[in-house]
């Protein structure tokens, strides 16, 4: 058998249960925020009762029976009306279903949650939490310990996004095919913020924090399976799963960051970098290129190269030019320098900086500066290498990158006037 | 993204506090109330604590062996924090509109006290790939 305790392997299963469970009921009561809340009970009465008492032979079965029957006292609890509407929907009284196992409608249910959660109506904040409750079957303590926030603060954030999808009418079924694109797109927009948010440093006091990033993995991974032909879906697992492989090569000991080049490749996770160059691999050879497919790309050359000196910097330029003129996302156009100065050499990089001090949306962005440096450094201008390192230190919102920055700016102080390093220190 | 709101007065400013009449303290804590209320409903209150007054302030270096050294009772133009909200917002504007909101508070005769409001982003611990 397994050597995980019962509990964590419950608490897996649980969670691959919980949209499935949750579609069931709201499928049958048609309130999406009650069902929510009845279906979180169900999953906390199971991690109670199974470890105790084993688990149910139909876990899928059972969740939705005691969901079910939360449902019931909470209609029951309510207004006549209510309660009227509950017998109209659930006449025959509250029934084990039957032993099914997974089908085409828990397919479809567990997509139509992506769907409802990740609403382009709801703020980012409010979409990421109720991802991470309906669909991610966490709790709101959990999610409100992930994210530095007091519980009954999250709460409320969830309680309001239920709200509001409640009062937009939404029907619980799959958008239409030409809502489905604009619609996915918003899903892994949210997937890609919740991964994003898990990116910290590993160490330092927020060890303890659920892994956000894990998270949006497995998210991701199941809407892949759901949607195994979407091209740029395999894109972003993949994005996730070549960024995630570095992460113990990251920080070092003091939870310092390490540039990309300057990580020990052999940290780095091969198992995910071999299952993320597979997947791109085979989005590509589809055909239909979209933005995190080429984010992934990247990913990939990078995560290829046994050595940074290997870097197929020709080919990242390459890649860069297609995404640039795909997403007119400034921060791409700031790769696309530095991969220019790595082909090209640092005054092409520069050239085309200067370019971007008019771009309103990079005013006052530490990034902006952050590479102005590297490149500058790499040009061996050492003082105003210096000088833009700090400014961008001064502009971050990010502690490892201050750290960083600044650590950046005192090393070349203290060598500048009789070095002549550049390029190697360059990102 | 989370930002502090920094409520900052003077000794002065906290004696003059001190004198306003009952109803212009119940009127400012029912201010207080009501806006705490929505920023727990609207799901972005982390934190609110007020701090004691400027007559408990210490100022500690370490002495000799490390002892603390303590300084207090200071001039009366020193500004003071009072107090602080911790918020969990969408954007900057957002905390500009929740410190412009406190800043309005009523003050005696319910005119608007208009305290400044020093508003500092929280630094966050995630970052980009470099």
């Amino acid at each position: 058998m397994t050597e995980q305790p019962s509990d964590i392997r419950f608490e897996h299963l649980l969670r691959e249960l919980a949209p499935q469970v949750l579609g069931a009921i709201i499928r049958r009561f048609h309130d999406f925020a009650a069902a929510e809340d009845a279906v979180q009970e169900a999953l906390l009465a199971a991690t109670l009762q199974w470890p105790r008492e084993g688990q149910p032979h139909n876990p899928r079965g059972w969740l939705i029976h005691v969901a079910s029957r939360r449902m019931m006292d909470y209609l029951r609890s309510e207004e006549a009306r209510q309660r009227r509407e509950a017998e109209a929907a659930f006449p025959s009284g509250c029934q084990a279903p039957e032993a099914g196992i997974e089908n085409e409608t828990d397919q479809e249910d567990t997509l139509t949650l992506f769907f409802m959660c990740c609403h382009p109506s709801l703020t980012p904040s409010s979409a990421i939490a109720l991802t991470l409750r309906a669909v991610g079957g966490l709790t709101t303590a959990e999610i409100a310990h992930a994210f530095l926030i007091p519980e009954a603060t999250m709460a409320q954030r969830i309680s309001r996004a239920k709200a509001s999808i409640k009062a937009s009418g939404m029907p619980f079924r799959l958008p239409t095919s030409q809502e489905q694109a604009e619609r996915l797109r918003a899903v892994l927009h949210v997937l890609y913020l919740i991964f994003n948010e898990g990116y910290t440093s590993s160490t330092g006091p927020h060890l303890q924090r659920l892994e956000l990033s894990r998270e949006a993995i497995r998210l991701t991974r199941s809407v892949q399976a759901l949607l195994p032909e979407d091209v740029e879906v395999a894109g972003l697992l993949a994005l996730m799963l070549l960024t995630d492989a570095r992460r113990a090569a990251r920080t070092g000991p003091g939870g310092e960051l390490i540039p990309l080049t300057k990580q020990d490749r052999t940290l780095w996770d091969r198992a995910e970098i071999t299952e993320g160059i597979a997947l791109i691999t085979a989005a590509l050879a589809k055909g239909s290129i979209g933005a995190y497919q080429l984010q992934a790309a990247i990913a990939a050359v990078h995560d290829e190269a046994a050595r940074a000196e290997d870097i197929d910097w020709p080919q990242i330029l390459a890649l860069y030019e297609l995404l640039k003129r795909m997403s007119g996302n400034p921060m791409v156009a700031l790769n696309h320098a530095i991969a220019a100065a790595m082909v090209h050499g640092p005054s092409k990089g520069l050239e085309l900086l200067r370019a971007l001090d008019s771009d309103a949306r990079l005013a006052g962005h530490h990034r902006l500066d952050a590479v102005r440096a590297h490149l500058l450094e790499m040009a061996g201008d050492y003082q105003a290498a210096i000088k833009h390192y700090r400014i961008a230190a001064s502009r971050t919102t990010s502690t490892p990158e201050r750290n960083y920055l600044i650590t950046q700016a005192a090393r070349l102080s203290e060598s500048a006037p009789s070095s002549n390093r550049g390029v190697d220190q360059a990102l | 993204m989370k930002y502090i709101l920094l409520m900052n007065g003077t000794k002065a400013g906290v004696d003059t506090y001190r004198a306003w009449s009952e109803k212009d303290i119940h009127t400012h804590f029912a201010f207080l109330k009501s806006l705490n209320q929505d920023l727990r409903e609207s799901g972005e209150l982390v934190a609110n604590e007020p701090l004691g007054g400027p007559e408990q302030a210490r100022v500690v270096r370490a002495g000799k062996n490390g002892a603390p050294v303590t300084d207090g009772v200071f001039p009366e133009a020193k500004e003071f924090l009072l107090g602080y909200w911790i918020v969990d917002v969408e954007s900057p504007e957002r905390a500009y509109e929740i410190a412009a909101r406190l800043s309005v508070g009523p003050g005696p005769g319910g005119v608007p006290t208009n305290m400044p409001i020093e508003v500092r982003q929280i630094m966050s611990r995630k970052s980009d790939d470099l």
